[in-house]
């Protein structure tokens, strides 16, 4: 067979790696220092107690751990640190880069063929970001009938849902963006947009293909959305509460798939019919109705929605880690004990005009926090696989026989489980009135 | 599996009823730029996710292989007359080998009746293994895209050592084969052949018995035994509705009536037996071939030389085999002129394309891709 792609050789890894640091370094250099130069000759120096705070001093004092690590610290307990970075979108954003990298190079393993190889140097680990630039340069396109509001509205509506879909996951003890009583039922609703935002991107395109692809995506997400609910009742009724934080604290002994693998099962079988994957992806059947919902998404706006929906996968693989496995929940694997010399109570970090009274003391993160970052990432890993698996076994299923898998069978197996939890909370094995 | 099949009879169709409301049935174009076409138009008329009104509208390829050949002398038309189906370039142009060979009075040499046996056999798996992998895409089963395509490869090297193409032959002259085989090329096209079957078993792991496969597939787009005479379909179509014809069977030319192999025939009709034929065919061809390469004569020339410019009779002569795709007939009509006065090609992919309108009426919308494909059509040729 003829050679497609050259083999792996470590030289040549090293060598990719090493040319990328290379030009980071040089264009750093050549390009961010004259920018700071410029920059600074431009501001005047505040000064504090009779001393001017110039670049230096600033830099000094920003980078001595006893002063800039408190800083840091009370960053991350802000809000904006929450939703932009750790168990918001950042977080999210960053595992579904993995996530799409790893399905590419999976599936090109499991068809016999290379995958990306070339972008980035290193087993084309640039390839999404070469992508992303593409879909950003391209031109959109909006079809001359379309209802254009709307039009425009339906990929910044997608992936916003997608976005609030995430903030509800609790990712550590105490890492979660909206903590609220009711976070279970917060999902439900999230979740009840996605149809309504398919169809509306459907209608207002204006056009055949587009429709028919709304329409299915209704009608597979509102028939998989009943067994999605009934499949986690059980939970609620043997944990006597809808808080996922709340949920996550009582798998601390074992996770919920011990005594709920039906219902599992159904959940994950929703979760795959919800995020439109193969072998349930009739709403974007390519070789029945070219993109389905997405035919007419050009350049960006079709980025957009791919965005969300590799968010989405993310949450929902995070829900079910959250609701089945335990979520942060699992044995130390980080046993880093906090050294005593830089657990301090706050410290004065500025002069007196800029005294911060209240900076919480170090370490940077508590140990649950890392451990439980660690099983939640590892678990999430485990599903989104089993997510992505189907993709290269199974064709496509056709739409009646969907529509009978959810109708028929999974809304009877979400009843079994339900009998199931009934049968524990009331014979006082576990529940809340139980050992738990 | 009891699936639901929508009455094919009028007057319980919902959308014949109502055909005056415009609103209830939508026409779609699938086709030319569609994804699930090919070079084609399939105009459809849609109840909601019924057919209810199919009509396939090909010639967006049409070149003109016919008119052409009348310009062109015996020889120099062997080069174009391939180009309909360049997978299965070796069948396209055996009729009319065989056809030119009648009208020249031409003896073929024994050792190339056997290579052109075993060239037609590798480029019926090449052929067959692109439109299962083309079966699978369509299906959404990407990993059936990627696996024949790949294992294509092994088949591909073989008639490039063989001939010197990796498509596009041009290996059949009147008279013979161009070139012998290279040498240290029976190891290895054995060694590739047993490989080559030993993939296409796997196949049956991850698409034909796969249970979504089946359910999609089973009891979709049942063409019965009659109808299957009726509308002269030909070829896999033919004999998954349980007729037990191949012409290498029934009509043998060059030597297939010496090598050993069986003709795989289903009784279903459906969706499903229409796409495991052409798979059970490729078994059967690599049985062929091992036989052929056992039986063939070690030495010998391959192929009469051939007067420059021959003519042909005052006569005219009709000759056909199995292609990929079924029946496959030239008829050569000779006016004692270097030039053929008229060159008539009857192709698989055209007689069977009429089965479509009768199939895909009353099916779902969902089934079109996999009842479409399963009639083992390809436009290009259809159109020649």
């Amino acid at each position: 067979m003829s050679v497609i792609a050259p083999k792996f050789r470590l030289g040549y890894l090293i060598k990719g790696i090493t040319d990328n640091i290379f030009w980071i370094i040089v264009l750093m250099t050549l390009i961010g220092i004259p920018v700071v130069q410029i920059v600074l000759i431009y501001i005047d120096f505040p000064v504090i107690d009779g001393e001017i705070w110039n670049p230096f001093r600033v830099f000094d004092a920003m980078t001595h751990p006893e002063r800039a690590l408190p800083l840091v610290k009370n960053f991350m307990q802000t809000d904006l640190f929450k939703i932009v970075a750790f168990p918001g979108f950042g977080f999210a954003a960053l595992i579904a880069a993995a996530v799409i990298f790893v399905e590419r190079k999976m599936l090109a393993k499991l068809q016999l063929r290379v995958g990306p190889f070339y972008c980035g140097k290193v087993e084309g680990i640039l390839q999404l970001m070469g992508d992303g630039l593409k879909l950003i340069s391209k031109e959109i396109i909006i079809p001359a009938k379309a209802d254009k509001p709307i039009f425009w509205a339906v990929p910044v509506l997608f992936a916003a849902t997608a976005g609030a879909f995430v903030a509800l996951i609790p990712v550590a003890p105490g890492w979660v963006v909206a903590d609220i009583d009711l976070g279970l039922l917060a999902v439900f609703a999230v979740i009840g947009f996605f149809p309504i935002i398919t169809v509306l991107a459907g209608w207002s395109s204006n056009s055949k293909f587009p429709f028919i692809g709304g329409i299915r995506a209704l009608y597979q997400m509102v028939s998989f959305e009943i067994p999605l609910i009934l499949s986690l009742l059980g939970i609620v009724m043997l944990t006597g509460t809808l808080n996922l934080s709340e949920i996550v604290e009582s798998q601390v002994n074992f996770p919920w798939i011990i005594f709920m693998p039906i219902g599992a099962i159904v959940f994950f079988i929703c979760i795959l019919a919800e995020l439109e994957r193969i072998p349930f992806d009739l709403p974007e059947a390519e070789s029945e109705i070219v993109a389905g919902w997405l035919t007419e998404l050009s350049g960006m706006m079709y980025g957009l929605v791919q965005l969300g929906s590799y968010l989405k996968l993310y949450a929902f693989a995070g829900l079910f880690v959250v609701l089945f496995l335990g979520g942060w929940n699992g044995p130390w694997v980080f046993p880093i004990e906090p050294i005593a010399e830089v657990i301090t109570d706050g410290i004065v970090i500025m002069p007196d005009a800029l005294v911060i009274k209240d900076i919480p003391g170090l370490p940077l993160f508590a140990g649950e926090m890392i451990n439980g970052t660690i099983w939640f990432v590892l678990k999430t890993a485990a599903v989104i696989f089993f997510i992505l698996l189907p993709r290269g076994v199974f064709p496509r299923v056709r739409i009646d026989l969907l529509l009978k898998i959810g109708w028929y069978k999974l809304i009877v197996l979400a009843f079994v489980n339900i009998f199931i939890a009934l049968a524990l909370v009331y014979s006082g094995i576990i529940g809340p009135g139980g050992i738990m | 599996m009891s699936s639901h099949v929508y009455p094919k009879e009028k007057e319980i169709f919902p959308g014949l009823q109502l055909e005056k409301v415009d609103d209830r049935i939508m026409t779609l174009n699938v086709g030319p730029q569609h994804p699930g076409s090919g070079h084609m138009r399939i105009i459809l008329k849609v109840d909601g996710d019924y057919i209810v009104h199919c009509d396939p509208d090909p010639g967006y390829v049409h070149r003109g292989e016919e008119k052409m050949a009348e310009y062109r002398n015996y020889i120099t038309n062997i080069p174009h007359l391939e180009r309909p189906v360049i997978h299965d370039s070796c069948n396209i142009l055996y009729p009319y080998c065989l056809g030119v060979e009648e009208l020249l009075g031409l003896e073929v040499p024994e050792r190339a009746k056997y290579l052109r046996v075993i060239a037609a056999e590798l480029n019926r798996c090449v052929y067959t293994q692109y439109w299962l992998a083309i079966y699978g895409i369509f299906l959404g089963h990407s990993t059936m895209f990627m696996w024949p395509m790949g294992d294509r490869e092994l088949v591909i090297d073989l008639l490039d050592k063989m001939t010197g193409a990796r498509v596009t032959h041009a290996y059949f002259v009147p008279g013979g084969v161009r070139n012998d085989l290279p040498p240290n090329f029976e190891d290895v096209c054995l060694r590739q052949v047993n490989y080559f079957e030993k993939r296409l078993k796997e196949y049956a792991d991850i698409f034909y018995d796969n249970p979504i496969l089946i359910s999609r597939t089973k009891d979709t787009g049942i063409l019965s035994r009659e109808d299957a005479i009726k509308l002269g379909t030909t070829g896999s179509v033919l004999r998954a509705s349980g007729v037990d014809f191949d012409i290498r069977k029934k009509e043998p030319y060059d030597v297939y009536e010496e090598l050993d192999f069986q003709t795989n025939v289903l009784k279903e009709g459906d969706s499903y037996a229409r796409s495991k034929i052409p798979w059970l065919d490729m078994f059967e061809s690599c049985r062929i071939i091992r036989d052929a390469l056992k039986k063939m004569p070690k030495s010998g020339s391959v192929r009469v030389k051939l007067k420059p410019n021959p003519k042909g009779g005052d006569t005219e002569v009709y000759r056909r085999v199995e292609s990929g795709r079924g029946s496959l007939g030239m008829h050569i009509i000779s006016r004692g002129k270097p030039q053929p006065y008229r060159l008539k090609i009857s192709v698989g992919s055209f007689r069977n394309l009429i089965a479509m309108p009768h199939l895909l009426t009353g099916e779902m919308l969902g089934n079109m891709p996999a009842v479409y494909w399963s009639l083992n059509y390809w436009p290009v040729e259809a159109d020649r």
